[in-house]
């Protein structure tokens, strides 16, 4: 007998037997495949990996993998994330959702987890459209854009989650296009090896409330820069750019969050404050 | 032993004091050191806040009950308040009743005594507590006025001293100038026109505690397993997670504060689904913000424990000050069919035990836990006997890894089943809060619902609460059932009660959820009348008790809201007019 081989992984290793809900054409489907992609290079045993979300056509993902899932509440993705890691440094942790989840009901938590830097990958999957509840508008959306929900439009400027991930302190900040499925994947596989909290913004087009987003395959190109460490570059980058460059645009080398875990005392030990 | 004051021949078995001034003056400082000195002595004591609503720079008073036996809420009346000064100091005068006996000592530098302090009678001592102060080269008039009410009580010089060498470890010129501020204070308490010696202590003071309510509800969460704490600042619970932040570090966990209540339910459920027991603690206004993902973890079979530290509501209310109105949210709060484990300590060292309960609970439940705490325990000091170790035995029932065709809400016997923690190979699956089948794989089928539905509810009744579920005390015809902080008032009332020759029952429910009906049933057999009594407006409790059990004795209501604290004698009264309908 020659020596036992390396347990190969694949992406059909990650992917469940569950169906998808999401419609025939969804670029929700291209974003999974590229995490399966991503793992099965990086050879993570699906069960030190969990996928967290909330709510939404794409907060659906935790139980398309084979991995460990936790599908939550609508907006709530990054605190159960952030909670699942610092209580468990061990495992890889990918938060996942959409752009009403993740920048509207849960766009404080936006802020906050780009702050606090825990080790973690959030992809989101902006399709600029609830799909979910059949086509109302987003933060992302344009505001022209016209549902039964916002007649004519909302008429309010777009949320820039990159240009606020970078503010807020985001470690890494990337955009992909679900339509390279294969790009996504190398993106992803950085963003999971960098320390801290790294922000995928995925373009992944909702073929039934926003066919015309089928155009976004001719839209998007890679972005014609190299990555900088440099947030007053990254933010002049961010800030000009037209939405569709797609690359790494910001990779930074703050520490992330990692709270010290080391038990020094046993529980008893507490009352001896109070004691008289 | 219904009389004005407790002082017999042989001193007097309880004192009442008020220290009170604004904000910067020490009576906070002074009141802790009073207690303090009090414990040292080896009396039991408890020392209850109160102030406006300024952030710094308020009118302030610290309200201690110092006494020979164990003491688990406020006497009716005080026989002594000092005010540092006089600055919108009425507004305590509902909070400290005065009455003929009592006095009202203030240094007349600051102007008169205040009319409303004085209509009942007390007798005002004039006092030039700044003068005095002012004598001692680096004095404070707070450490004056702690002698000067340590004086009052008997509570012996040295007991004084080391109370003030303890808070103040720098030691140096600010430390002598303390104990001789305070020695000055206690020989001008011999000039007072009568004092209030205590009795001589009972018992030995070793062994007992000097402990908040929150800190205590803390230890007893970190006793219970809790190693992951998420939450957000808020009044009346800040100082739980205050004692817990450094307290983790020690035991090896973490506490994270959140942006907001959201994000601490939802980290606490995150970290959970990891295998931490996690917990976060808020009162109402974030309990309100949690309902939604405590049904999450009720539908994933997340243990959490939530502990609220009730103060006033509805919406910011008033957030220093205590009520039990959070009855109906802590039961009922969320949508959907959604059992969940509540339960309410009844006294300060109980923090401890119904907190660590609630975790076993919790976690061998896999469902959420609401401990029903409130300000008059969170944020009161007392001295008490050291809580009974309580043997909570019940730990998460975890999967083995690769257990073959694994079911993470497989419909077992019991409604528990076996929780994957994340790692563990062979048994992935994603918890959800979308009904699901037994795998967990999202179902909207009727039959999974029902089958899911059944097996959440039936998990609950599948333990034996024990004797824990309640405090059943005394015997008769008659009960009064409550609940929590109302408790301590009704005991005292009880023993008062007795001397007018009437005997009841207490019942004191711990466990609110699930409810324990052949329990409570046995606890009132023979009961022919039963007085509810608990602190809201609406009768939250006795509506719960209304909706949940058959109650055979014929149920009185006695209700009222916060803030103001329930009094042994305002109890005693309603218990004797009831038991003679």
């Amino acid at each position: 007998m020659t020596a036992v081989a390396a347990v190969a992984f694949t992406p059909q290793s990650y992917k469940s037997d569950v169906k998808p809900v999401w419609c025939p054409g969804c670029g929700d489907f291209s974003v999974l495949s590229a995490v399966t992609k991503a793992l099965a290079k990086l050879e993570l045993p699906p069960e030190q990996v969990a996928v967290v979300s909330g709510i939404g056509c794409s907060s659906r993902m935790p139980a398309y993998t084979n991995c460990y899932g936790f599908h939550g509440v609508h907006g709530r993705a990054l605190p159960a994330a952030t909670g699942l890691k610092v209580a468990r440094p061990d495992l890889t942790v990918i938060a996942a959702g959409g752009d009403g989840d993740g920048y509207s009901i849960g766009g404080n938590h936006f802020l906050h987890a780009c702050r606090r830097n825990v080790d973690m990958v959030y992809i989101v999957m902006d399709n600029r459209v609830y799909g979910m509840t059949k086509g109302q508008p987003s933060p992302t959306t344009e505001p022209d854009w016209d549902s039964k929900l916002s007649p004519h439009g909302t008429g309010l400027r777009e949320f820039y989650p990159l240009v606020i991930a970078l503010a807020s302190g985001a470690n890494f900040i990337a955009r992909a296009f679900a339509g390279d499925p294969n790009g996504c994947a190398e993106l992803i596989g950085q963003a999971i090896r960098t320390p801290g909290f790294s922000f995928i913004e995925v373009l992944s087009p909702c073929v039934t409330f926003r066919p015309e987003q089928r155009d976004w395959k001719a839209m998007a190109h890679p972005a014609a820069v190299t990555p900088t460490d440099d947030p007053a570059r990254a933010a002049r980058r961010l800030m000009t750019d037209d939405g569709f460059n797609i690359g790494v645009l910001y990779a930074g080398s703050r520490s992330p969050y990692r709270p010290q875990q080391a038990p020094r005392v046993k529980p008893a030990e507490l009352e001896k404050e109070f004691a008289l | 032993m219904n009389t004005a004051t407790s002082k017999t021949a042989g001193g007097a078995t309880s004192v009442s004091l008020a220290l009170a001034g604004s904000g910067g003056a020490g009576v906070m400082t002074a009141g802790n050191m009073l207690l303090e000195a009090a414990a040292q002595a080896g009396y039991f004591g408890l020392m209850t806040r109160t102030s406006g609503p300024q952030i710094r720079g308020g009118e302030a008073a610290a309200m201690l009950r110092i006494a020979t036996y164990a003491v688990e809420g406020p006497d009716d009346r005080f026989d002594a308040l000092l005010a540092v000064d006089w600055q919108n100091i009425a507004r305590f005068s509902a909070e400290i009743p005065l009455d003929a006996q009592s006095l009202l000592i203030g240094d007349p530098a600051q102007g008169a005594a205040p009319e409303a302090l004085l209509e009942r009678g007390a007798q005002s001592v004039p006092l030039a507590l700044k003068a005095l102060a002012k004598s001692i080269k680096g004095g404070w008039p707070n450490m004056v006025a702690l002698g000067l009410l340590a004086g009052f009580a008997g509570i012996p010089d040295d007991a004084v001293i080391a109370a003030i060498r303890k808070s103040m470890k720098k030691g140096g010129d600010a430390l002598a100038a303390s104990i001789a501020a305070a020695q000055l204070g206690m020989a001008e308490a011999q000039r007072l026109p009568h004092r209030m010696p205590l009795a001589p202590p009972q018992g030995r003071r070793s062994g007992r505690w000097l402990v908040t309510g929150n800190q205590a509800a803390g230890y007893g969460a970190i006793r219970g397993g809790i190693r992951f704490v998420a939450a957000y600042p808020i009044t009346p619970a800040t100082e739980l997670l205050e004692w817990m932040a450094p307290a983790l570090t020690r035991v090896g966990g973490t506490l994270v504060q959140a942006e907001d209540e959201l994000a601490s339910i939802n980290m606490i459920l995150g970290a959970s689904y990891g295998g931490a027991p996690s917990l976060t603690a808020t009162s109402g206004p974030g309990l309100s913000l949690m309902s939604e993902a405590l049904g999450l973890g009720v539908a994933a079979e997340l243990p959490l424990v939530v502990v609220d530290v009730m103060r006033t509501g509805p919406s910011t209310g008033i957030a220093t000050k205590t009520e039990q109105s959070d009855v109906n949210i802590a039961l009922y709060g969320m949508h959907g069919d959604a059992p969940h484990i509540v339960v309410a300590p009844n006294s300060i060292g109980d923090c401890v035990r119904a907190t660590q309960w609630a975790v076993t609970l919790a976690e061998s439940l896999q469902t959420p836990a609401i401990v029903l705490s409130d300000q008059s325990f969170g944020q009161a000091r007392a001295v008490i006997e050291r809580p009974a170790d309580l043997a909570f035995t019940g730990r998460r029932k975890l999967a083995d890894a690769n257990t073959k065709d694994y079911k993470r809400y497989a419909l077992t016997e019991s409604g528990v089943s076996p929780m994957a923690i994340p790692g563990t190979p062979g048994v992935t699956y994603t918890a959800d809060g979308l009904e699901h089948s037994e795998r967990g794989t999202p179902s909207s089928q009727a039959s999974d619902h029902l089958a899911q539905l059944d097996k959440r509810q039936r998990k609950l009744a599948s333990i034996d609460y024990g004797d824990y579920w309640a405090d059943v005390e005394g015997d008769g015809e008659l009960a009064v059932i409550t609940f929590g902080s109302c408790t301590g008032p009704v005991r005292e009332a009880f023993a008062r009660a007795r001397a007018d020759g009437l005997t009841a029952r207490l019942v004191s429910l711990r466990l609110l959820s699930p409810v324990q009906p052949e329990k409570l049933a046995k606890a009132l057999a023979g009961v022919k009348r039963a007085l509810v009594i608990e602190q809201n407006h609406s009768a939250q409790f006795l509506r719960y008790l209304r909706a949940e059990y058959d109650i055979a004795p014929k149920l009185t209501s006695f209700h009222r809201p916060g803030p103001l604290p329930f009094r042994p004698e305002e109890i005693r009264h309603r218990l004797i007019d009831w038991s003679r309908l």
